[in-house]
């Protein structure tokens, strides 16, 4: 078999290494998702009971049907709890690697950072400087390919959702001064 | 014939150039999608879906119903010619299809690939044309009490049935129902679980939990992997086609199993990932020369396709037929049916017979018109990956942020995306099935409101759920599949137990 024929080759030269090291395993994370778990089961359990989860002379009250949701959910992860910490196999696994909490990083920032700027600067200004700086800074793309990529896909759904099909997206200072 | 008349009727309203338009853009955006690493189909149709809020319903549906076919027919391209499943269901096809690449038979695999998926889908409609109408009329004698026996039969089957620790199928679907609740209460118009919050008064959003759990989870789990690939490209002439054809009746045993493996598993909450590594197995179990499997045989590129196809199809036949989605993506459209103003469930195959047959009949337009277009532009769809992630990524984030917010025009939306999408990533990782908690999530307020009516209907007696022999036969299967695991083992110890006695005589 020779690899002659083979026609399109994607490099990925910011990839997460193999051998990094491991930033948390697989128990720990299950052992705290149950906590939490368990902790919103306490909170919304407590929140119907006093919205009323007993029966009245219409059937039952507002809060009946979700209180014991919240209590099966309370029992599941309790169970989950108590399996996570006695089977030892699954445990060791890895849950990430430092390089790939690292690139997992670099793109939950910036969504975090792209909400942020959403809700001060418009949707449209916002996806603008996310797909730009994205492009440049973690992909490593010439810098006129980010900002006429940015700009030509930004214009394409200001396009089809603002005028296209009005349905209308949050907008800033900067839509402001063009009057939209 | 009834069904055959109305179909008819389904593509006459079909057979307008804007429809025919919308249905093209659908398949194209569906294909992209299905190509794209890290998005699929429910991914693809929850960030689309805003498009369609303001077209009328059946618009809507057919262009959301292509984007789905377009996603399934995508994701075998890339399986194929880069050994990279699209999707967790065509992983099997990666197993056959890639080798044949290898040898050159890239062509002939697509082909293969593409006219099975067509055969899926098509005997999977087929079934829905003439079961889903019977089963809807069936269930409009449905009272509360049936109808919560359904849902409680969709959950249990859910735990029961699932590959995945069952303690992580009901936290997924116990959070998915309690957040269905979140807001004002249906029945009695009482606030719940808000907090105090304004925000949650609206109640948490199906389509922005589904956005935020499948849109940017799978960016940031994509971004995990190593992504860089190489490839095959390929383009099919028509002579590859006929030849393919050709030999398409000697499959044809292969051909019906897989596509019944497929309707039965996609009817049944299965899937089509288990439906597409049976129909490869048994397909391989029943050959004549099962070692060929795996280094590059048609049939097995054949045999998993099919099944995959038929259960995405076969899945929505309980959707339309119920108001029960089959698969995360048929509980989307139904979010989606929902958005549009209409009520998912037997009625409306009554109240509104255009919406209904026009979906029908979009499924088989959708899917020769689908055929045609892949087998065409392979080529350009394949090169499609070598547009960087760099690049797709934050064009995923912003059309997801588009998605959020254009559903309830609220800014806290898109806060709750991200929340979601950070949920998902974790809950992927840590193996809690997302499939449940979309079907809670989506199914929640209905089911709690059957629950209700049927206990105000009763007075509190819980004995209504066995008041009659249909309610009941439905609540203790249910009961039956919850703890069919249990059961399964008890009957097995016994069945041990009793073997060695019978050898002994």
């Amino acid at each position: 078999m020779s690899n002659t024929d083979i026609e399109i080759v994607v490099e990925d030269p910011t990839a997460p290494e193999a051998d990094s090291p491991a930033v948390a395993s697989t128990g720990v994370v299950d052992v705290v998702v149950s906590l939490l778990l368990l902790a919103l089961a306490l909170t919304l359990g407590w929140d119907n009971w006093r919205t009323g989860a007993a029966w009245d002379s219409t059937g039952p009250q507002a809060g009946y049907f979700p209180f014991y949701l919240s209590v099966i959910l309370g029992a599941a992860s309790l169970y989950g709890l108590a399996t996570a910490f006695l089977s030892r196999k699954e445990a060791a696994e890895t849950f990430v690697t430092r390089a790939q909490l690292r690139r997992v990083m670099a793109v939950f920032v910036p969504t975090l950072l792209f909400c942020l700027a959403t809700q001060f600067l418009g949707l449209y200004v916002a996806s603008f400087l996310l797909i730009a700086v994205f492009m440049r800074m973690v992909g490593k793309i010439a810098l006129w390919k980010s900002l006429l990529t940015a700009f030509v896909f930004t214009a394409a759904m200001f396009v089809t959702f603002d005028i296209a099909f009005d349905v209308i997206m949050p907008k800033g200072p900067f839509e402001a001064a063009f009057g939209y | 014939m009834e069904a055959f008349g109305l179909l008819m009727h389904g593509f006459a309203v079909l057979l307008t150039w804007k429809t025919l338009l919308l249905m093209m853009v659908g398949l194209v955006l569906g294909i992209f999608v299905g190509v794209l690493p890290g998005l699929g189909g429910p991914n693809g149709v929850a960030i689309l879906l805003p498009l369609t809020f303001t077209m009328d319903p059946t618009s809507a549906i057919v262009m959301l119903s292509c984007i789905y076919w377009g996603a399934l027919f995508g994701g075998a391209i890339t399986s194929i010619l880069f050994n990279i499943p699209g999707e967790a269901w065509s992983v099997a096809t990666t197993f056959d299809g890639y080798p044949m690449a290898q040898q050159g038979k890239a062509a002939e695999a697509l082909t293969a690939a593409f006219t099975s998926s067509f055969i899926g889908s098509l005997v999977a409609v087929l079934l829905i044309t003439f079961l889903a109408p019977m089963i809807s009329s069936f269930a409009l004698k449905f009272g509360p009490p049936e109808f919560f026996a359904v849902y409680l039969l969709t959950f249990c089957s859910f735990v029961g049935l699932g590959r995945e620790a069952k303690h992580k199928t009901v936290i997924s679907m116990s959070l998915g129902l309690l957040l269905a609740g979140v807001g004002m209460d249906t029945v009695s118009g009482q606030l719940r679980m808000t907090f105090g919050s304004t925000d949650l008064l609206r109640g948490i959003n199906f389509l922005v939990a589904v956005i935020g759990l499948f849109g940017i989870s799978e960016i940031l789990l994509t971004m995990e992997e190593r992504l860089a690939l190489r490839g095959h490209a390929a383009a099919i002439s028509l002579r590859v086609v006929l030849s393919v054809w050709k030999d398409l009746p000697k499959y044809w045993v292969t051909l019906l199993r897989s596509s019944f493996i497929g309707c039965w598993l996609g009817i049944t909450p299965g899937g089509a990932i288990a439906a597409s590594f049976m129909g490869y197995n048994l397909a391989k179990r029943f050959s004549k020369d099962p070692d060929s499997f795996g280094k590059g045989r048609i049939e097995g590129v054949f045999a998993p396709e099919t099944a995959a196809h038929a259960s995405g199809t076969s899945a929505l036949l309980p959707m339309l037929a119920l108001g029960i989605p089959g698969s995360g993506t048929a509980a989307i459209l139904l979010g989606g049916l929902m958005v549009w103003g209409l009520n998912p469930g037997p009625l409306l195959f009554v109240e509104h017979k255009d919406f209904v047959w026009g979906l029908i009949a979009s499924m088989y337009l959708g899917n020769v018109v689908g055929l045609v277009l892949v087998l065409t532009t392979v080529p350009i769809f394949a090169s499609i990956l070598r547009v960087p992630f760099a690049a797709v990524a934050p064009m995923i984030v912003v059309s997801c942020a588009i998605g959020a917010y254009a559903i309830q025009n609220a800014m806290f939306d898109i806060w709750l995306m991200l929340g979601f999408g950070v949920v998902g990533y974790v809950f992927k990782k840590i193996g809690i099935p997302l499939a449940p908690f979309t079907l809670a999530l989506v199914l929640g307020n209905r089911a709690e409101d059957a629950f209700r009516l049927s206990m105000i209907g009763s007075g509190g007696d819980m004995k209504v759920f066995w008041s009659n022999g249909l309610v009941g036969s439905i609540t203790t299967l249910a009961i039956v599949l919850l703890f069919w695991p249990v059961i399964d083992r008890v009957f097995g110890g016994v069945g041990r137990l009793l073997r060695p006695a019978k050898a002994s005589i």
